[in-house]
């Protein structure tokens, strides 16, 4: 059986300057890479594959299938290949790639050079969001250093394989986690989500064959290939297999990252973290982000792998736990995922610039206790409107929140009308609250 | 004014990383607010002379971006997180209190120039909520008497040191960094946060380890047996207790 914690990503985050190239070398770091060198592009890919690793953005589509799209190289109209990262970390909750990369660079890096071998690209780009900048300073450090001591560049490792690889730093948009906007983004436009088809694989970066990952599947690479695709795919369960960073936020004694085979439960990683809040129990909680449709204590039993919370009725996304106790208002939680939402929406398709304006209207004045009962239907209505009618996800997303939380709060969404306000006190909610006794 | 001519290489040398130019326009308008203070007409237009674009096209990018400015930037920008987990942790309370103490609105600068106050969306840090970023640096686990303390010294010009991340030096030397030159201070600062070690301290305690991997149990000094026998005993109970909870 495999222990309860697995520290693989998250193994070498304690040592000393572990950022720092010889940090990481001291653990063996760029042993894989010389493994990856030794075998075919195609073999890495297959590795990649029969691992079972799957994105680690949020939507879990399998890494190595994903790396298999792109059409075979075309000798009458060569076009390079391009690796973007997709580091671009902003869904509300989501907190591992950050850490990730202000610890262990060298990590994401050997990733890429080991991704970008396996697929054949020259070229590969990080694209981190604009506001870490001390993830920025260790990224392009990394970098340099990866040059300096020849696993980037030229004839890597004396293989005859060039890669170059640029760091990126995005300029606060969250619609550029969405991959094609990130794209757009990349190329120096406003970064919104373009039509599909063609998917990137086919058109990408510079309308070239492109493969976007996350910057944790990128980071899961070198040690699947150290250790195999077997050992990978020997944690976790048999269609969500391998290990993951959970995040956990919020009303837990422990807050943190807990790196752990997918499949555990919230009722386990919560007793991990010393249980909820003194004096307090859990009300709701985010399996993957706030654009993952709510769960309750009724969920604590749910395997957070793929299939478990989809059929439990949300998505494990990006495994962003966050935790609220029953002092939160969750129509006060709503509405600010909800205007959120609606200052993050691109404003490129209607359903979605003019349904998060809406929404967040309704929102308010129910939060506010001064709308009526009829405008929960109201809100269902305008979801469905969103829903499934948005260019992109983030549309879909903004919706998920509120249907959830109509399902299973609309109780405390009329104790707003019934008593003109909101019955909660949030001073009870900080984090420096007095424990209620 | 247009811009100096050392300012016009560097926006060249942005563009020169790029297989296609234009990719450049990011970074570039970050080295426009290091050197400009915001994102100034100047800047626009020398963004658009450099990639052979037209002033409207750059504008219409740097407009959809949250962190190009258009008014000035105080010497620090201070960004407290309201997006609900945050919020719901004391963010609110912190920016109330900033608000009223720099006697500002939101995306406003204080009268001395010293600060620009922010409220901002989740930055990605939220098992140290509640956070308020300084120049994009984190500064984890805040209170309203923190954060209180925290821009009074940016304002005194005391140094002040990011909690994970390096000293704090200024809105426009981090928009240097953003644009893609180094400012030296990367060993600055550990390498992870106590939360972000949390899971890995509790594995390492308990024996926890993924199976045969390099940094696991396997790993343990060679030249300490007894520390071995330790772990794999801790480990070894840990699996019983763990086998009885599944009879349960």
């Amino acid at each position: 059986m495999t222990d309860t914690l697995t520290p693989v990503l998250t193994a070498n985050w304690g040592d000393e300057r572990a950022w720092t190239l010889p940090a990481y070398a001291a653990t063996g770091g760029y042993d894989a890479l010389d493994v990856a060198l030794g075998m075919a592009p195609e073999d890495v890919q297959t590795m990649v594959k029969d691992s079972g690793l799957r994105g680690r953005g949020g939507a879990g589509f399998p890494t190595g299938v994903k790396w298999g799209f792109l059409p075979p190289p075309d000798p009458e109209n060569p076009k390079p290949r391009y690796l973007v990262v997709n580091a671009d970390e902003s869904e509300p909750g989501t907190c591992k790639d950050i850490p990730l990369m202000m610890a262990s660079p060298h990590t994401l890096v050997e990733g890429v050079i080991i991704s970008s071998y396996a697929i054949r690209a020259e070229r590969a780009f990080i694209y981190v969001r604009g506001e870490v900048l001390h993830v920025v300073r260790r990224l392009r450090a990394a970098v340099r250093e990866a040059y300096e001591a020849g696993h980037l560049g030229t004839n890597i490792h004396g293989s005859g394989y060039d890669l170059e690889l640029v760091v990126h730093a995005g300029a606060g948009a969250y619609i550029c986690g969405e991959e094609t906007a990130l794209l757009d983004s990349l190329e120096g436009r406003r970064g919104q989500p373009r039509l599909r088809p063609p998917f990137p694989a086919v058109a990408g970066l510079y309308a070239s064959p492109t493969v976007i990952n996350n910057a944790e599947s990128i980071a899961s690479v070198p040690a699947i290939v150290k250790n195999g695709a077997d050992w990978f795919a020997g944690m976790g369960t048999e269609k969500s297999a391998g290990v993951g960073i959970f995040s956990l936020s919020g009303h837990v004694k422990r807050p943190g990252q807990y790196e752990a085979p997918l499949g555990i439960t919230l009722r386990t990683l919560i007793d991990l973290a010393g249980g909820i809040r003194e004096g307090h129990e859990l009300k709701f909680w985010t399996p993957g982000g706030s654009s993952t449709p709510l769960f309750t204590q009724e969920h604590l039993d749910v395997t957070l792998d793929f299939e478990g919370v989809a059929a439990a009725g949300s998505m494990l996304g990006t495994r962003a736990l966050q935790i609220f106790d029953d002092s939160v208002c969750v129509v006060r939680a709503v509405l600010r995922w909800t205007e959120f939402y609606k200052h993050e929406s691109c404003g490129k398709c209607t359903p979605c610039r003019e349904g998060t304006w809406w929404l967040v209207q309704v929102l308010e004045r129910l939060e506010k206790g001064q709308g009526s009962p009829e405008d929960l239907d109201l809100l269902l209505d305008q979801c469905d409107n969103i829903l499934g009618r948005s260019f992109c996800a983030l549309g879909d997303g903004a919706t998920s929140p509120i249907t959830s939380s109509i399902q299973y709060f609309r109780d405390e969404y009329l104790a707003h009308l019934e008593q003109g306000g909101c019955p909660f006190d949030a001073k009870k909610s900080t984090a420096w609250a007095e424990a209620v006794q | 004014m247009s811009l100096a001519p050392e300012t016009f290489d560097e926006l060249r040398e942005i563009a020169a990383r790029y297989p296609q130019a234009r990719s450049g326009l990011l970074p570039m308008l970050h080295l426009v607010q290091s050197v400009e203070g915001r994102v100034t007409p100047e800047g626009i237009q020398a963004c658009a002379d450099v990639l052979g674009l037209t002033p409207a096209e750059v504008s219409g990018v740097a407009t959809f971006y949250t962190m190009y400015k258009r008014h000035p930037v105080g010497t620090h920008h201070v960004g407290v997180c309201t997006n609900t987990l945050c919020a719901v942790m004391g963010g609110d309370e912190i920016f109330a209190c900033l608000r009223e103490k720099l006697e500002v609105g939101n995306d406003e600068t204080t009268a001395d120039g010293s600060i620009t106050l922010e409220h901002i969306e989740c930055n990605a840090a939220c098992d140290y909520a509640p956070v308020v970023m300084v120049n994009w640096e984190f500064f984890d686990n805040q209170t309203p008497e923190s954060a209180s303390q925290l821009v009074d010294d940016l304002r005194e010009g005391r140094e002040v040191v990011a909690s994970r991340g390096a000293r704090i030096t200024s809105w426009r030397e981090a928009e240097r960094v953003l644009a893609g030159f180094e400012d030296g201070l990367v060993d600055e600062g550990p390498a992870a946060g106590s939360a972000s070690r949390v899971g890995l301290e509790l594995a390492r305690e308990r024996g926890w380890a993924a199976p045969g991997d390099a940094h696991g149990s396997s790993d343990l000094p060679e030249e300490l047996p007894e520390a071995v026998e330790v772990a794999d005993t801790r480990r070894a109970e840990s699996e019983t207790i763990a086998e009885e909870a599944s009879d349960d």
